[in-house]
This record gives structure tokens, sequence and C-alpha cells, in this order.
């Protein structure tokens, strides 16, 4: 990439805009997913108890596979929310900044 | 042009071989499964004639590695969730829920939550960044040949563990199914996955993914759904009955054995979450779409179809122990299931669906097998033939014509090199290479991939020396422990207490590419931290990314 092309997209403000919200953004949702999922590796190492309890009296489902399946589900909601915000704000900045950097 | 009548030759050769084992076989009067190897004909037939169909419009090396960087967001979704559904993680999965319940489920979900990650911190990036291999955006701003040479042997060590392990399970399953004798069928496999990837290339290799998805996705959906209609859908009903038949009775439904102590469960769960965005047969997938949109689309549909089929696979893994662990047809005179817990899947197919609905499943099982090796080989071939042949040793000074000539024969090559692979490992106990496979592209190619990416200060030196770090303490920790020290080596104690490396492999190679690039004050390490700034600004914007190509 040409160093002048460089520059100019570094001097657009939107540039700056969208690399902060953005990166922001990326690291929020990574770090969320991180925690969800230690959080459940954590307490299957040091509190597997807690997973074996069951959801109530009566029922044999445990805690531990009904938040299995949740992580699952949330996981891809989490994927869905990200790509819903980057498919339209973030590709909408993008298109104005590489529009200016012609 | 010549090569379309060799592969149609060598396609009805490779069938005509099945037929012949096949009469033979079944003359020594082990049953073979017929509506098993009909089925598969048909995927084989309809699969080498996508291969022909792909193969005329392979003309180019982008056509070749990237499938001309036309495929589809849902598409390589689909794509993508084919090659991690391997057999070993449909049957595997199925057959650990089988024996310990809820312990399947820990696996199921680490090796899920690594695509979100990947997703928020990679997949675009690597997307405006890459051409044909993640060594491309490794490399980007670094020098080509010793990064190249870094990543295309971590890569290769990845595909080859992955691929034995393929290629083993596919003797042994091939063999149980269909009848086969174990070196027939690992040759059958080699020689079509060979075919298929020669000749067809990304095109031919993701339809191939996609059509086995579909497959496997509608097989396991109509299981699980059988499972549950015999107990009126009602979840509480199903999981009481299985809690009742297991012999662990309601350890079932908790964290049992699996995970033994704090330290494992980490070191796991940083294998499997990493591992997926170090895998270079996944992250090939990111240049067969056209931009950062369709990439990200494309994990958004990968990470719900794996997600769904995880979900599938658990209450498979159940419905095998109410409906196949106390059936003295699935059990052999030990009380154990016929050809392993790994059968659990297997076994409750034709519990279901008798013969029939075995042989589909059996099919889509074999199906399974060739498309991940062939998504596998060609990562390999393209290591080989992109990064070390043309990058490295040619220093980017080569035609694409001789390129892609290069890869076809590193595939053919890398095949041969599978199925003789697959024979030597027939005995071995190879447990311990999918898990390796993950930990080293953890340890390994993750951390220089991610440095490059995000890290301004990191050098060439860096880079070597992290990956190196990565890839040998992965190694080396792995054959210490348990799994090959003991297990495969047979000595009486493991060196190292632990089964998974990440926990120290991880940290090593992050350290030491830190360490060698900060200490490096040559002009060059100043020179490609100057270089970043470019790379930062196509990173974030696709600025200068490869497009799809239009023919």
């Amino acid at each position: 990439m040409q160093a002048d092309l460089v520059a100019r997209v570094q001097a657009d403000p939107r540039f700056q805009e969208l690399v902060q919200k953005r990166t922001r953004y990326n690291w929020t949702m990574a770090i969320i997913m991180m925690i969800v999922y230690y959080v459940f590796i954590l307490f299957i190492a040091f509190n597997p108890s807690a997973l074996a309890a069951k959801l109530g009296a009566g029922t044999v489902m445990s805690v531990g596979i009904l938040t299995g399946f949740l992580i699952i589900v949330f996981a891809f909601i989490l994927t869905g929310i990200y790509v819903r915000r980057a498919n339209s704000e973030f590709d909408a900045l993008t298109a104005q900044i590489k529009e200016n950097a012609k | 042009m010549m090569m379309r009548p060799m592969m149609i030759a060598a396609g009805l050769a490779a069938l005509a071989y099945a037929g012949v084992t096949l009469a033979a076989d079944g003359a020594a009067a082990k049953s073979v499964n017929v509506p098993a190897t009909s089925m598969f004909l048909v995927f084989v037939a309809l699969t080498l004639g996508i291969t022909y169909w792909a193969a005329q419009r392979t003309r180019t090396a982008k056509d070749f590695y990237t499938a001309g960087g036309g495929i589809t967001g849902f598409q390589n979704g689909l794509a993508l969730a084919g090659d991690y559904m391997s057999a070993a993680s449909f049957l595997g999965i199925a057959g650990l829920v089988f024996a310990n319940g809820f312990d399947g489920l820990i696996y199921s979900i680490g090796f899920l939550v690594g695509w979100p990650i990947m997703l928020f911190l990679l997949a675009e990036k690597l997307r405006n960044l890459g051409k044909y291999t993640f060594a491309d955006v490794a490399s980007y701003r670094l020098s080509q040949v010793p990064v190249r040479t870094v990543a295309a042997i971590a890569s290769l060590v990845v595909v080859a563990m992955y691929l034995i392990a393929q290629m083993v399970g596919a003797g042994k399953l091939i063999e149980t199914l269909f009848g086969l004798p174990y070196t027939y069928a690992v040759v059958i496999v080699g020689v079509l996955m060979i075919l298929y990837v020669t000749f067809g290339g990304m095109l031919a290799t993701t339809w191939v993914q996609i059509i086995k998805a579909v497959l496997l996705l509608s097989g396991a959906t109509f299981m699980a759904l059988a499972v549950l209609f015999a107990f009126g859908f009602d979840f509480n009903a199903m999981f009481s009955k299985a809690v009742e038949i297991s012999p662990k009775h309601d350890a079932i439904m908790a964290p049992g054995s699996l995970v033994k102590d704090p330290i494992s469960a980490i070191s796991l769960g940083l294998a499997l979450m990493f591992g997926v965005a170090g895998l270079p047969h996944i992250l090939m997938r990111f240049f067969t779409v056209s931009d950062a949109k369709e990439a990200r689309k494309s994990v958004l549909f990968a990470t719900g179809f794996i997600g769904y089929f995880y979900i599938l696979t658990f209450i498979i893994g159940f419905g095998a122990i109410i409906m196949v662990s106390t059936d003295p047809a699935y059990l052999d005179a030990a009380k154990k299931l016929i050809g392993g817990n790994n059968m659990a899947a297997i076994h409750l197919s034709h519990a279901i669906g008798g013969d029939i609905f075995l042989g589909f499943i059996s099919a889509v099982a074999f199906a399974t097998i060739l498309a991940v090796v062939s998504g596998l080989t060609l990562a390999g071939a393209s290591a080989v033939s992109h990064d070390l042949y043309a990058n490295a040793f040619k220093r980017g000074q080569v035609d694409e014509q001789a390129e892609m000539r290069f890869s076809k024969y590193a595939t053919i090559a890398l095949g041969i090199v599978a199925i003789f692979l697959g024979i030597a490992f027939e005995k071995q106990n190879i447990a311990f290479m999918v898990g390796l496979a993950f930990a080293v592209a953890a340890s390994a190619n993750f951390p220089i991939l991610f440095l490059a990416i995000y890290w301004r200060g990191l050098t060439t030196r860096g880079a070597v020396m992290g990956g190196l770090g990565g890839l040998l303490t992965a190694v080396v920790l792995v054959v210490l422990s348990k799994t090959v020290w003991v297990d495969v080596f047979g000595y009486k104690d493991a060196i190292v207490p632990y089964k998974d490396p990440a926990i120290f492999s991880m940290p090593v190679a992050f350290i030491l590419a830190w360490f060698f690039s900060i200490t490096d004050k040559s002009a060059q390490a100043q020179q490609e931290r100057e270089a970043f700034t470019a790379q930062y600004v196509r990173s974030e914007t696709g600025i200068g990314a490869e497009g799809a190509s239009h023919h």
C-alpha cells in the first residue's frame, strides 16, 4: 500500500472512530465469551457439585447440562449480535473511509 | 485437458477396486453392508461428478487455493462446519456422551467457543490481509523465508496429526461397517481424496464438504428427533430413563472423571478455545469468500451449524445409552459395545431405522472422513507449494501455473504419505493425535498469527522463536505425558503429569516471541515495525485486500 494512501486513511477522523469503536467492541465481545467459558471450566475444576445439582425436586436435569446447552446457544447469539453490527454500522463506516481515500 | 480422462479412469479404478474388494470379502462370508455400500457409491459418483465440474473451473492458482474467492458466506459456513464435524467429533463425542454423559459436553463447548473468539479477533483481519494461507498474514511485513517456513512446518505438523487420526479412524470404521479390509479402506480414502483435491482444488473440496455437512446434519437431526419422539419430546423423561439404565446412574448428569484437576481443565480449555484459530484448513477457508462481510457471515453460520450439531450429538449419546446399551444385539460377550464406544451412534442408527438407516449413517460417516481428509490435504499441500516452494524456496519468483502444478504434485505426495501413515499407525494408540493437533495450533500458529496482526513490535526473529518454541514445547510435553509415554511407549509412569500442554506451551510461544522481538535491534527489525502501519490500515479497512475473481 502506498505511503500517501496510508497517511490519508489515517488522517481520516472516521478511520479513528471506526478503529476505536470496533476494537473496543471486538475485545468486549471476546472477553464476554472467555469469561462465560472459563467460569464454566472453573466450576468443573473446582466446584463440580454445583453443576451436578438438580434444577428442581423431581427433575433429573442438572444445572450443568442446562448451562452447557445455554452456553452453546449464547455463543451463537453473541456471534449473531456481532455480525449484525459489524455488517451494518462498521461496514458503512469502512465504505465511507474507502471512498474518501480514493 | 489430458487430466479429465485420467481423472475419470482413476475414479473408476478406485470404484472397481472397491467393488472387487467387496466381492472378495463377501465370498469370505463377512456380511457386506449392501445399503451402506450402495449409498456410499452414489456419494462417490456424485462427488467425482462435482470434481469433474470443478476441474473445468480451476484454471489459476487462486481458483485452486480459494475456489476463486467466490464462495458465499452461507456456503462457506456449511463448509467450515463440515471441516469441523469430522467423523472423530461425530462418533467420538457421541461415544464420550454414551460412556460419560455430561463430560462429552465439556469437549463440545470447548470446540465451539473458539469460533466466536476467532470471529471477534481474527476473521476480518485475516481476510483483509491474506491471499491463500494464514502464513500470508503472519509473514505480511516480516521476512518471508523464515516466517513462512516456521508457519508451514507448524501447519504440516497439525495436518499430519489430524490426517493420521482421520485415516486410522477411517480404516477401522470402514472395516467394521463395510466389511472391507483395513488397508483397502485406507487406500480408497487416500485415492479419492487425491482425486478431489488434485483435479477440483478448493472448489471441489468445498462442495464435497458442503454435501457431506448437509447429509451429516440431516442424519443426526433424524436420529435426535427419533430419540426425543420416543419420549414425547420430554427431555426430563429421556434423561430419567438414561440415568436409570446407565451403570453410572446419576453421575452421567454431572462432571466426572474426564477432567481430573484444575490445571488440566484450564489447559484443555485453552487448547480447544485458541486451537480453532490456528487450524490451517479452517483458516484457509476465509480466503474463499469475497470480502470481510462474507467472512463474518460464514463464522455465524458455522457457529450455528456446529452448535446445533453438538446438541444433536449429546441427544444421540443419551439415546444410545437408552436404546443400545441394554440390547444384546449390540453387545459382545463382555457386555461391551461391539466395536467400542465410538460405535454408539452407529448402533443407535440401526436401533432407530434398521439396516437402511444404518447404511445411510455408515455412508455419511465414510463421506465425512473423505471430506475432512480432503480439506486437510489441501491445506497441507498449500503450505508446501505456496509457502515452502513458491515463497520460501523460489522467493516468490515463480509463475502461477508452475505453483499450481507444484501444489498438485504436493497433494499426490501428501496423499501417498497419508496412506502410508494410516497403514503404519493401524495398531498404534492414536487417541492423542487430535488433542496434539489442537495444542500445536494453539501454541504455534495462533500466537504468531495473533501477534503479527496486533503487535507492532513483532519481528521476524520473535515470530520464528515464538512459533518454534510453542511447537516444540507442545510436542515434547505431549510425548512425555501419559498419552504417549505410557499409552504408546509403554513406560510405567509419565514424566509430565498433565495431558494437555497448552497452559505451558502457549505462554512459552508468547514470551519467546516477545523477548526475541524487543531485543532485536537490527535495521531489518526496525523496518518491520515501521511496516506495521500500512498493514494495520489494510487489516482494519480491507483497502488493497484480495477480491473474488470473475470468470
